[in-house]
């Protein structure tokens, strides 16, 4: 069975700046694999090669044994790959309900017909819907905020509610941008708590970017660290931990 | 919202429309006029609300395509001779269609270059599109260039004007009011979210475009057959701006505010000439003592909005939580 993203070789160019270069990266189905780097490594941009936002000038890029290279974002984002953003997106003028069922579209088996008409079996999938989206926020503790509009929430709710939207998408990979972003030491332990709870949970795999190496030394199971977009090291914490060319990347030679 | 008597509710609108319609010849005919501007009114306004106010992007060229829907059903039924009521019905109804088909044809047009503008750029290549429309009607011989086209029958009436403003704002909001139609607010609050969580954010965009023109071009119909006759200057830019103050002042995506509006603005004019009309006025010995009212209604009108929008920035009839945000 092949791996459920396989990145061959991608690499990405700007000008004269290569931003990443030749990163080989797979991970499995399940596994929750962390992408660190200092600033600039190329984090960020590894992961918008992914999700479809820029095109590799080389290299290949799998999902589940087919080639993602040269797809819209919104068609990767209906195989099964959601992601969260650095800077919070949320769609902010709609309700906490609003914002996570708008995602179900793509579950939807009717089109615009179907909601112009509004027969019995449109009502009956709607109704569905709205179950599928109140239990999805019940289980993220949202459900009380269900009719407030998503801007009004506390920046701790409104980074646990992209990650529900992302979710709602049914992924089987899951690509959090620098969740902790923002955060302070007791949101932290909380969002390590949350991740661990949603790979249990949902049984998908999650690539997690992250330059806060704390959060990232509990909870990933493989890291991967880039630097200057290159991949300098790869393996478990303490390896990646004890690695001199790692701690030359973060402290400097 | 609950959403599940939406069809009960069109139906009892086209019964309400049709009923006013066959009671229309008691009504004073400039009343009568009145209403189909109301009307007219409510079709274009609410249809551009799905391009403006629920989409977010922002087009200045909805006269445009109510131009195209105009001079299309007016060519087809000027066709046609004198015929029996239900005949003249028939046709009127295929024309006004076809009238809407070409304009949501034009939409397409404009739509799918135009969708990698935003905002200020979106609005200039819309409204450069409006120009496109009149100049070319201006140079087109055939249908009276410059000079106008007579439309040969007067065909609307109260049924088609609310029968077919019901259908408008069925159709708007039940797109909006379900799952599919959510991912309209979706784009216009983030696009960029918006593709990453599976929408097709060019598929939305167009269809916003498709649809409002549609329904614009519809409108266009109905005014043509209701003033019969029709000049490309009637089409312009101006035109535009009045229905895009509607959207605004009605609240940015709230359909039941665009139709108050669209009353609201389509009477303001009218009643400011009427007061200028009355002859005597108790405690005024001069004729006609609001005459003034008629020289400056245009003033009055555009001060009236410049208050409006100071006091109610997030739309007249909106509550703040729909306000459009930032």
């Amino acid at each position: 069975m092949p791996a459920l993203l396989q990145l061959d070789k991608a690499t990405i160019r700007f000008g004269g700046l290569t931003a990443v270069s030749e990163l080989d990266l797979q991970i499995g189905r399940g596994e929750l694999v962390a992408l660190i780097g200092p600033n600039g490594a190329g984090k960020t941009t590894a992961f918008n090669l992914i999700t479809g936002v820029y095109q590799p000038t080389s290299g290949a890029i799998f999902f589940d044994g087919q080639s993602i290279v040269g797809q819209k974002p919104y068609r990767i984002t209906a195989r099964g790959i959601a992601r969260t953003f650095q800077n919070i997106r949320l769609f902010p003028s709609l309700s906490v309900f609003d914002n996570v069922r708008t995602v179900f579209h793509l579950h939807l088996r009717g089109d615009v017909r179907h909601a112009l008409w509004r027969g019995q079996g449109y009502h009956a999938e709607e109704k569905s819907i709205a179950q599928r989206v109140l239990e999805l926020l019940e289980i993220f503790q949202l459900g009380k905020f269900r009719d407030e509009p998503a801007k009004s929430l506390s920046y701790g709710d409104q980074r646990r509610l992209e990650i529900v939207r992302a979710l709602a998408a049914e992924p089987r990979l899951l690509l959090l941008d620098e969740p902790a972003a923002g955060m302070n030491a007791t949101e932290k332990v909380e969002l390590t708590r949350l991740i661990r709870f949603i790979r249990d949970k949902f049984q998908i795999a999650i690539l997690l970017v992250e330059h806060d190496m704390q959060l990232v030394m509990g909870i990933g199971e493989r890291i991967v660290v880039l630097d200057y977009g290159v991949k300098i090291a790869e393996g478990s914490p303490e390896e990646v931990r004890a690695n001199p060319k790692v701690i030359a990347a973060y402290l400097g030679d | 919202m609950n959403f599940r008597h939406a069809k009960t509710i069109l139906l009892a609108a086209w019964g309400v429309s049709l009923l006013a319609s066959l009671a229309a010849s008691r009504i004073n005919p400039y009343w009568l006029y009145v209403f189909y501007d109301i009307g007219i009114g409510i079709v274009m306004a609410v249809s551009l609300n799905l391009i403006n106010g629920y989409t977010g992007q922002f087009s200045l060229g909805h006269a445009g395509f109510m131009a195209v829907g105009a001079y299309v059903s007016a060519v087809i039924t000027n066709q046609c001779g004198d015929l029996s009521m239900f005949a003249a019905n028939g046709i009127f109804a295929l024309a006004l269609l076809a009238g809407g088909l070409s304009a949501a044809l034009a939409g397409l047009l404009v739509g799918i270059p135009t969708l990698r503008l935003r905002g200020d750029y979106l609005a200039i290549v819309t409204l450069g599109f409006g120009e496109i429309i009149r100049v070319l009607l201006q140079n087109m011989d055939k249908v009276g260039a410059a000079r106008g086209l007579s439309v040969m029958h007067g065909w609307t009436n109260l049924f088609w004007t609310f029968g077919l403003a019901a259908v408008t704002v069925y159709v708007v909001a039940a797109l909006v009011n379900s799952t599919y139609g959510r991912g309209f607010m979706a784009v216009h609050d983030d696009e960029v979210a918006a593709e990453a969580m599976g929408l097709n954010t060019t598929k939305y965009k167009v269809t916003a475009f498709v649809v409002g023109a549609f329904f614009a071009g519809i409108a266009g119909g109905l005014y043509a057959h209701s003033k019969q006759f029709i000049t490309p200057g009637g089409f312009g830019f101006m035109q535009s701006i009045t229905f895009v103050v509607m959207v605004i002042l009605g609240g940015m995506g709230n359909t039941i505010g665009v139709i108050l509006a669209a009353i609201l603005l389509t009477l303001l004019p009218e009643g400011l000439r009427m007061l200028a009309g009355i002859e005597h006025l108790a405690g005024f010995s001069a004729n006609r003592p609001l005459s003034w009212l008629g020289e400056t209604r245009m003033i009055i009108y555009s001060l009236l909005l410049i208050v409006l929008m100071l006091a109610r920035p997030q739309g007249l009839f909106s509550r703040k939580r729909n306000a459009p945000v930032k």
